[in-house]
């Protein structure tokens, strides 16, 4: 008895230790006059956290900028930025815990974090009942628009749309059918239903969908059906998630389903961190469509990933959730400097019209608390990169979708108290 | 035809599939009765031997023979699971016989820790553990008896397994010394890719196969057919039967049922890794991957019937073949002119996550009919 209590009090100890190391941070000390606190949450244990920690590593390193550039200044004050890294373990209820604690306990004025759309519905509810900010970095289905968070990634019109016109308009298998495939979850249903409807308009046929439970890896009754429904090849809209599209890759290229045999696989969740675990050898001549590609050739851009390769590993890559993760640190920096003040309330109304010179190029908060972005298409090549082959302008974000039948004639606007989340336009 | 000849071999390449994960099970839990949740951390340990052989034969010295990694890899992957299995058995479940829910709990426990391992441990240093290990626990009984019997043999074993520990460090240095890749512990997912002999396609009678399908149902049926030749003709065999019908008859009998305890889990965890081989080929290899293939291990086993291999060998066919059948919607195409109410209802399960429930509920349903599965094992058992 004595030993395993002896071994208790070691254990936590060590846990102690742990979360004392794990807490706190900083960048390179200068002379500062305060310290202001954010959050960052996102899942460092779990099935999420190989994704979720490139993003930890991303803001921490946008932090780090800011305070080696003089930290954010309030009031003629210069603030060093530090943060307190909480772990959402990759479960939904976790996340509106920490987020909890983050508010009430640290008092953080605002935080970054979130992946998938479960994690930020069950944040959703904390924020919006203690007035809190939440900043989320990542491309999703929309059909949402809090006063309490804010939404860096693209929205279906920033993203699947135009990937969409391309597909059908322009790619090689132009005029072709449609086949969709996703996971079994909230993101690919919005989108493929986008999808559908946007086909519909455009003249196109989608003959067949289908979505694979998440975790299982099973394809072969999809790839039967695909072949059944595009004998003679088509477009593929993919949006499958994480390692399903490694056990989906493989089994279509085995079972002749190719770009050399008229079959062109257009992806919404495969960034450049993806096509090198999936490997480029099954992924050249497919598609992807994101707002920022590593290949960008500007020099925003190649500081972007050069100083990302520097701090954290040459082998390292940037991709769009990261760039989007990087965009808001600066953001909220922007609008606390011209707030002149960390409240929330304030931060929030300055917070709207601030233009940042992103990675991606100009960026540009909307008044429905989304950004404007630029997209890309691109063919996924051997070297495990993009080419880049079109570029549209600057694209205004949709909060409620113009194509989903259930948000059509709806939009967002947080500066017109009489507008709100949701009015008719 | 063609459409029969499709519909059938997809079915069989998912059905060989679930029958490979699952013979490992049928053997730990239909001969043996123990319920064993780590036995998809089993298939993961064989997936991760695949990717480490194959990360080893892309060095000089081993390019030439790159093309028969995976061959050579199967038999790494019984061994390597083999061993963990045998360390498993030895070490925890041999307290637990005769208990199922402390055995369930502490596999489950055992699951968790083989997951955080290769998540938190480089595999480089992961593979010297297991030579260490297998050095450990062989090297011992390949002693002649006059050392085995005499009364220092502790000594004996205790320097073997600090030669095994040496072993096993030296060849964990050496190989994260000479592949990078095994160096760094990883949460990230990995991948094996198939030699280019085993991609694409084959041509068989006018339809176009998979080359890594037609590999998996390769791999399927010689084990099963190894598994059935050693069951049924070998003298260990006919231990192993002896003692699953009757343990204290046997026992009395002067089987050692320790060891035949120690075989049988040892057999059934490295038909395990093969199982993680065939996956590899198909997805991507995580710490995840077993607990992905549990739940239809254990369907098979049950559906199949506790402790008979031909039961489990038909049941896996039959739900790889019903999964076809619905998710792919082929009646539609055997039978276009149905009526429609009837086509709408089999298009709405002809999707993978329909047909999945509707395959559970049609078990579930069988279950309640024959609760013991397909056969049934005759006879008194003593247990019950």
């Amino acid at each position: 008895m004595r030993i395993s209590r002896r071994i208790l009090a070691g254990l936590a100890t060590a846990s102690l230790a742990v979360t004392a190391t794990s807490c706190g941070g900083g960048g390179t000390s200068g002379s500062f006059d305060d310290t202001v606190t954010v959050g960052i949450l996102h899942s460092l244990s779990g099935t999420m956290a190989i994704s979720e920690s490139t993003l930890v590593d991303t803001e921490k390193m946008a932090i780090e900028e800011i305070n080696a550039a003089g930290g954010v200044n309030v009031g003629g004050k210069s603030y060093k930025i530090e943060y307190i890294v909480e772990d959402g373990a990759s479960d939904w209820p976790t996340f509106a815990e920490k987020s909890k604690k983050l508010i009430d306990q640290d008092g953080v004025p605002v935080v970054f974090g979130g992946w998938t759309s479960a994690s930020r519905k069950a944040m959703l509810p904390v924020y919006e009942s203690k007035d809190a900010f939440l900043y989320y970095p990542i491309q999703y289905e929309a059909q949402e628009c809090s006063n309490n968070i804010f939404y860096t990634g693209a929205t279906p019109n920033q993203q699947s749309e135009p990937a969409t016109d391309f597909m059908y308009k322009r790619s090689p298998a132009a005029g072709g059918d449609f086949f969709l495939v996703g996971s079994d979850y909230v993101f690919p249903r919005t989108s493929n239903t986008i999808t559908k409807a946007q086909v519909k308009q455009l003249g196109g046929k989608v003959v067949g969908e289908d979505y694979l439970p998440l975790g299982n890896t099973e394809v072969a009754p999809i790839i039967s059906k695909i072949k059944k429904a595009l004998p003679e090849g088509g477009i593929i809209i993919n949006t499958l998630n994480g390692d399903q599209n490694v056990a989906f890759f493989k089994q279509i290229q085995d079972a002749g389903i190719t770009p050399s045999s008229g079959y062109y696989v257009m992806n919404y969740s495969i960034a450049e961190e993806e096509i090198s675990t999936i490997g480029p050898e099954f992924l050249e001549g497919h598609y992807g469509a994101w707002n920022y590609m590593m290949s960008i050739d500007t020099p925003a851009s190649k500081k972007f990933a050069a100083s990302f390769k520097k701090r954290w590993g040459a082998d390292r890559v940037v991709a769009d959730p990261q760039e989007s993760a990087y965009n808001m640190v600066y953001l909220w920096k922007q609008a606390v400097e011209d707030a002149g003040t960390f409240d929330d309330n304030a931060v929030r109304e300055a917070l709207v019209g601030q233009k940042f010179d992103a990675p991606q190029g100009p960026v540009e908060v909307m008044p429905n608390h989304h950004l404007s972005q630029t997209v890309r298409i691109g063919e996924i090549n051997a070297e495990g990169g993009f080419t880049i082959l079109e570029e549209t302008g600057v694209v205004l974000p949709q909060a409620w979708n113009q194509k989903h039948p259930s948000s059509k004639g709806f939009a967002c606007d947080w500066t017109d108290p009489s507008k709100g989340e949701k009015y008719k336009l | 035809m063609e459409l029969l000849l499709d519909s059938l071999f997809n079915g069989v390449a998912i059905g060989s599939v679930l029958l490979v994960a699952a013979l490992g099970l049928a053997i730990v839990f239909g001969l043996m009765g123990v319920i064993n949740l780590a036995h998809g951390e089993l298939m993961m340990l064989g997936a991760y031997t695949t990717y480490v052989t194959q990360l080893i034969f892309k060095l000089p010295i081993l390019k030439p023979f790159y093309n028969s990694y995976i061959i050579v890899s199967i038999f790494l992957a019984f061994i390597v699971s083999g061993v963990v299995g045998i360390l498993l058995e030895k070490t925890i479940i041999r307290k637990l016989y005769g208990s199922p829910l402390e055995t369930l709990l502490a596999t489950w426990g055992v699951s968790l820790i083989l997951q955080q391992f290769v998540r938190s441990v480089p595999l480089a240093y992961g593979t010297g553990l297991v030579i260490s290990l297998l050095i450990g626990l062989f090297l011992p009984t390949t002693f002649p008896s006059k050392i085995k019997e005499s009364i220092n043999f502790k000594y004996f074993k205790f320097s073997s397994w600090i030669f095994a520990a040496l072993t096993g460090v030296l060849t964990g240095s050496l190989i994260s010394s000479s592949v990078s890749k095994l160096s760094r512990a990883s949460a990230r997912n990995v991948d094996v890719t198939a030699p280019s002999w085993m991609r694409g396609q084959v041509e068989i009678i006018g339809t176009a196969f998979p080359k890594t399908r037609l590999m998996i149902i390769v791999i399927t049926i010689i084990s099963v057919i190894a598994i059935t030749l050693f069951l049924n003709q070998s003298a260990w065999g006919m231990r192993i039967r002896a003692v699953t019908q009757n343990r204290q008859m046997s026992d009395c009998l002067g089987i050692s049922t320790e060891k035949v305890d120690i075989i049988t889990f040892g057999i059934g965890s490295g038909l395990a890794g093969v199982a993680g081989v065939a996956v590899s080929l198909l997805g991507s290899v995580g710490p995840n991957v077993g607990g992905n293939y549990i739940v239809g291990c254990f369907m098979v086993v049950v559906l199949g019937g506790v402790g008979n291999l031909l039961g489990t060998v038909l049941a896996s066919f039959g739900i790889g073949i019903m999964t076809d059948l619905i998710g792919a919607g082929r009646l539609l195409s055997i039978w276009p002119d149905m009526p429609l109410p009837l086509s709408n209802t089999i298009n709405f399960f002809a999707t993978t996550s329909m047909a999945r429930v509707m395959i559970f509920a049609l078990i579930v349903i069988f279950l309640q009919f024959k609760p013991t599965g397909l056969f049934p094992q005759k006879g008194r058992m003593v247990e019950s």
